[in-house]
């Protein structure tokens, strides 16, 4: 089947009120099903190479704000009027994760407009709520193509989903499914009853890792200056750069962006910012001991006390900034640690590169 | 593992006077911070809540309150700075 771009006027972020009900073709789609007042795309529960690759690629931060699914009411297996139905955010990676667990089953799709943000995420900013649900089911004709009153919906969108209140606007009862989509087949044919474990996040190393190519890539841009920098010091002949200079830098950046998060639940202490700063220490301190560095001379000690200030700041801002990744801080201590992490990381680094300054002077 | 976050910071709140024992908010919770002890709604492990907001929005009762918001630096540093309000998802302004 030709890949066919999705009309952007009806997946547009803001004010285009999207058509009824008529979505455009899409690799995922395998047929069309024949509904009062229209049709219904039925999809496929099998993931090709090529969601696959669009996976791979969000992970790293490639299209991952463009990566969505026209919204409106798609289908899988063959769904009668008594088939449940399952709210689903417009993100792609969402909406792959869901077909895919349906294999076997006959449900309906009401992908709702999150402007191609995930569930939690579209929650929290209220996207994936009530009034696009209440708006989404009343675009869709769901109440003429289903026979009951029940929708699904995601319980991490919850956030942003009023139950008792779509109810009253819309009549259909909210039922929140399982956090995962994997343990959707399960729920349902328990007669919608969600165990405790399904009703609990997780936040694996699997889950962490997932997430750091992200945070690299949030820090390549960073650096791809700063080697600009470098080279033009270097051409201009100011000083000579050499991987001896890059490397404790690189490797604080990798210390904040991918061993604390893979690390940390074995990272003692609970505040972020002190994680990071805490492995940033034992990399400063490893910097120092590869170099082989004199403690006597005064440029020894203050190029040992430079890296001891910047390099634990740099991997304990970035550690900080894992805070949104993560699936159990809150504002208020995210807040709280903000208060006092930053002046302290702040300070320590101009405390660092001031060191390291009067360092090269002395030297 | 079930990791916790900072000690004796979050803004939870449960009026037990509103409260019916409903329980739609042990659903929605995603960290069981909330249980039902005897038939009584209770707070049962305040530290382990993220403020998602899922439960306040939930109950028909208004019997929860909580300051719902992101636990997210990087959002509440661009918020600070641009004076915008902190979410996360949508970054670099791509989207409304």
């Amino acid at each position: 089947m030709a890949f066919q771009k999705i009309d952007m006027e009806t997946v547009s972020c803001c004010g285009a009120v999207p058509m009824q009900n008529i979505i455009a073709d899409a690799p995922y789609i395998i047929g069309r099903l024949p509904v009062t007042g229209g049709e219904v795309p039925l999809v496929s529960t099998k993931l090709t190479w090529r969601d696959h690759g669009g996976t791979i690629k969000a992970r790293w931060d490639i299209n991952r704000m463009n990566y969505l699914v026209q919204p409106g009411l798609y289908g899988v297996g063959n769904p009668t009027p008594d088939s449940p139905v399952l709210v689903s955010a417009n993100y792609k990676m969402s909406f792959d994760y869901l077909r895919r667990e349906l294999s076997g089953i006959d449900a309906w799709i009401l992908v709702i407009d999150t402007k191609g943000v995930n569930v939690w995420c579209a929650a929290g900013k209220g996207t994936f709520g009530t009034e696009e649900i209440v708006n989404r089911i009343a675009l869709v004709n769901l109440a003429g193509i289903v026979a009951h009153k029940n929708i699904i919906v995601p319980q991490l969108g919850a956030p942003g989903v009023s139950a008792h209140q779509v109810k009253q606007r819309s009549g259909f009862r909210v039922l929140y499914g399982p956090v995962r989509a994997s343990d959707l087949p399960a729920f349902l044919r328990s007669g919608m009853r969600a165990t405790p474990a399904m009703r609990n996040v997780n936040f694996n190393l699997i889950d962490r890792l997932v997430l750091t190519p992200v945070e690299l890539v949030a820090v390549i841009k960073p650096l791809s200056i700063t080697a600009l920098l470098l080279l033009i010091i270097q051409v201009a002949g100011l000083l000579t750069v050499t991987w001896d200079m890059v490397y404790p830098y690189l490797g604080a950046v990798l210390v904040g962006a991918v061993a604390v998060p893979a690390l940390l639940p074995l990272i003692p202490g609970r505040s972020f910012a002190w994680k990071g700063w805490l492995v940033g220490v034992i990399w400063a301190l490893l910097v120092v001991w590869f170099k082989g560095w004199q403690w006597d001379g005064l440029p020894g000690i203050l190029q040992t006390a430079g890296y001891i200030g910047i390099l634990p700041a740099i991997s304990a801002y970035l550690a900080l900034n894992f805070t949104g990744a993560s699936t159990y801080t809150s504002l208020s201590g995210v807040q709280k640690e903000m208060k006092a992490a930053i002046p302290c990381m702040i300070a320590v680094f101009c405390l660092g590169v001031a060191a390291l300054g009067v360092g090269a002077i002395v030297k | 593992m079930k990791m916790k976050y900072l000690k004796n910071v979050v803004t939870l709140d449960l009026n037990s006077d509103k409260c019916t024992s409903c329980g739609i908010c042990l659903d929605v919770c995603p960290r069981e911070v909330l249980a039902d002890k005897a038939g009584q709604i209770v707070i049962k492990n305040r530290d382990a809540c993220i403020e998602c907001g899922a439960c306040a929005l939930n109950c028909p009762f208004s019997a929860i309150k909580v300051r719902a918001g992101v636990g997210c630096a990087a959002a509440l540093i661009k918020a600070s700075l641009t004076g915008g309000e902190a979410t996360c998802g949508c970054s670099e302004g791509t989207c409304c």
